[in-house]
């Protein structure tokens, strides 16, 4: 017990020791949250007026960027399969900044989904025992257990094996690796029910689609690894570490094959859109051409597919890939590009028209721009201080002392 | 732990409390209750500055006592007095049983005026700005019924020639996606088919705005604004009581009025006699008589939705 409390008390500490780009960073950082929470205590006092959501589009930035997010979240499990499977030792060294990333992520999705609700403070009527879970039927209820279970799981692994790390002792198996198993489900499992959130309604067209839960798996599986790329590429250029070519490989790989298959599944959707003709094609014309003068996101969607598929040219061109700065590039590219067309791509037009053939458009207001960016830059602070103290535990001398 | 002596210490006492507490049945109520000393769950409620303790632990709709409910309206009650300038009188009636309400609309009549628009609004405390209406309706060519090239803000003279006007509001489905999607359970169906929404348990997630084919559900984006002579204080807890910030509502059938068996207001404001409403068991209703005798469509069949709101020509 002391010891754990010890161990708390020297990862704090080691969090709050740093060069001065580390505290640059952090500071910069948390000035966007500064912001961020300012901003939302606005919209906690006017309410959602704050926003530009309306009847018809009554999901917007936030309920897109949590959707790309838990994507980010899922794509840990291409680092734990490797590592706990297959038992690829250079992975393995860096498979716990992949799960606190996860855990990041998942924070931001739940700060995305809060800053969402009409009412914050009735958060409670989803608790269990306290409130009403509306279960088995609303996918959103589901969607708050999967998401809480795997913060819970990315938690208590890297926690876990660091507490054993900080110790100098083996990590037992039993204590862990079930829940390695069971994450990589689990990591399956959240991004299946975020897709089926948008998936189950017949009102819907655009998104009453079967092929919604593989697309989001694979546009993850895309935007992930590349998010992890750039991660990887900061801490060896700032930190003592170095990460292995081998990894970099290993990722680019991976983002090469799913990237493809991502757009190979956005055709067959658009196929069936335009070539069946039906009024149901209505939101994917509004997307790709607008309708009637109405085009907000014609530019908007093209970016994000020329991002994504010049992407996928570098990713598979090897004179490209090879120079760091070009990877680094297309990481970037496709982070966008997926970020675009999974984000406000898919849950702005799937409103757009509305049921009853209303044209509104969105664009988001200045508030959510600032609230977004600010769980953004939340999110990018929590995962800085977490991997430093964990790459402090595991590369460098962050250990218990001898009693 | 030793014990010191026999005078619980206040401490002491305080544990014993909680702790008896803890045995009885745990009603949520005072679960939370005993919650409540912690501050967060205090800050929680004051951040909102709308809301006192009381109204942070409530419970859902359907768990609240004859007792609990008093004390619930007394508190909206006053609070609508002291921010909307007028006195109310909430109340309560329960679905009559065996009774199943329906809608049904005559297309051939009704001419677009949209008086139904306007004493819904007026008789359910809808928020005059930002405007919340529950009932649309879509100008068509004649000959087509494809909403999505139907006009639902067309203004000057009706009826125009060559036009059909097709009222819409939620269709109280048999089979409601709303309800499905609803994570909290914060909208049901009662038994007499009408879908109703506990204002004061929904989270404002707006999962079932996503999920209405209708598009009948409206989000309080603001505190809603009515003036004081314009306050209906005739209100029902799940009906037209005036709407917290941040939560969904829509159309309720008047259930306030037609529990008592009064017309929706839309109906007795309809000037063509468009709109025909009654209990579907009672087969001298009007709406009886209507599916009776008319052929009758609805809106999306192909959803499953089996909605109450018909329609026809004639």
């Amino acid at each position: 017990m002391k010891t754990y409390l010890q161990y708390w008390i020297d990862m704090m500490r080691c969090a709050a020791k740093g060069s001065a780009r580390y505290y640059g960073w952090l500071g910069f950082l948390g000035l966007l949250v500064a912001m961020g929470l300012a901003t939302y205590l606005k919209q906690l006092e006017h309410g959602l007026v704050v926003t530009n959501l309306s009847d018809q589009v009554s999901w917007g930035v936030y309920i897109a960027n949590f959707t790309f997010i838990v994507g980010i979240a899922a794509a840990a499990v291409l680092l734990v399969i490797p590592t706990y499977i297959y038992h690829r030792a250079d992975i393995k060294k860096v498979v716990l900044i992949a799960e606190l990333m996860a855990a990041s992520a998942i924070l931001m999705c739940m700060l995305f989904v809060t800053v969402d609700l009409g009412r914050p403070e009735r958060f409670i009527h989803l608790l269990p025992f306290i409130g009403k879970l509306n279960l088995p039927t609303s996918m959103l209820a589901w969607d708050v257990v999967v998401l809480s279970g795997y913060l819970v799981l990315n938690l208590h692994v890297p926690g876990y094996l660091l507490f054993q790390g900080y110790r100098g002792k083996e990590p037992a198996k039993w204590l862990y690796l079930p829940f390695v198993y069971l994450s990589v489900f689990w990591a399956v499992s959240i991004h299946t029910v975020t897709a089926f959130l948008y998936g189950g309604f017949g009102g819907r067209p655009f998104w009453n689609t079967a092929i919604m839960a593989p697309r989001f798996l694979v546009s993850a599986f895309a935007a992930g690894p590349a998010l992890l790329i750039i991660v990887f590429w900061a801490i060896n250029r700032y930190t003592d570490v170095s990460i292995e070519g081998s990894i970099f490989k290993y990722l680019r790989r991976i983002v090469s094959i799913a990237l493809p298959i991502n757009y190979f599944l956005l055709a067959c959707e658009l196929f069936k859109e335009f070539y069946t003709d039906s009024t149901h094609a209505m939101s994917a014309k509004y997307l790709f051409f607008g309708i009637g003068g109405h085009g907000m996101l014609v530019p908007y969607i093209w970016t994000g597919l020329g991002l994504g598929c010049l992407a996928m040219v570098i990713f598979w061109t090897p004179r490209l890939y090879k120079n760091p700065i070009w990877m680094g590039i297309a990481a970037v590219f496709c982070i966008v590009g997926v970020w675009i067309e999974k984000g406000m791509g898919l849950i702005i037009p799937g409103q757009i028209p509305s049921p009853i053939g209303d044209l509104v458009e969105y664009r988001p207001s200045a508030s959510e721009f600032l609230i977004s960016l600010g769980i953004w830059a939340l999110g990018a602070l929590v995962f800085t201080v977490m991997a430093k103290v964990a790459l402090a535990i595991q590369f460098g001398n962050l250990r218990a002392k001898e009693s | 732990m030793t014990q010191k002596d026999n005078a619980p210490s206040p401490e002491g006492r305080l544990a014993t409390k909680v702790e008896e507490t803890l045995k009885t049945p745990v009603k949520r109520r005072t679960f939370l209750k005993v919650l409540a000393g912690s501050a967060g769950a205090a800050a929680a409620a004051t951040t909102t500055g709308s809301c006192d303790l009381d109204a942070f632990l409530q419970d859902h709709y359907t768990e609240l006592t004859a007792d609990d409910k008093k004390k619930v309206f007394a508190r909206l009650e006053k609070q609508a007095e002291k921010d909307y300038g007028r006195p109310v009188h909430i109340s309560d009636p329960p679905p009559i049983d065996g009774v199943s309400f329906a809608f049904a609309i005559s297309l051939s009549r009704c001419n677009g005026n949209r008086k139904c628009v306007e004493a819904c609004v007026k008789e359910n405390n809808q928020s005059r700005d930002p405007a919340i209406q529950y009932i649309k309706v879509a100008e068509l060519d004649a000959g087509t019924f494809n909403l999505e090239k139907g006009d639902i803000y067309y203004d000057g003279e009706v009826p125009k020639k060559d036009k059909v006007y097709l009222p819409m509001q939620c269709n109280q489905c048999e089979n409601p996606p709303c309800v499905k999607a609803c994570p909290t359970k914060a909208t049901w169906k009662e038994k007499d088919g009408i879908v109703v929404i506990d204002y004061d348990w929904c989270i404002g997630c707006r999962y079932c705005i996503a999920a209405c084919p209708y598009e009948a559900r409206r989000f309080n984006f603001t505190k809603p604004t009515i003036p004081a002579e314009d306050v209906n204080p005739h209100q029902g807890y799940l009906s037209n009581r005036i709407r917290p910030k941040g939560v969904v509502e829509k159309c309720h059938f008047c259930l306030h009025r037609t529990r008592k068996g009064l017309f929706p207001a839309c109906h007795e404001a309809c000037p063509t006699g468009a709109r025909k409403f009654g209990d579907l068991n009672d087969p001298n209703s009007e709406v009886s008589a209507v599916l009776r005798e008319k052929r009758v469509f609805v809106l999306k069949e192909e959803l499953n939705t089996v909605p109450r709101l018909f329609y026809y020509f004639g």
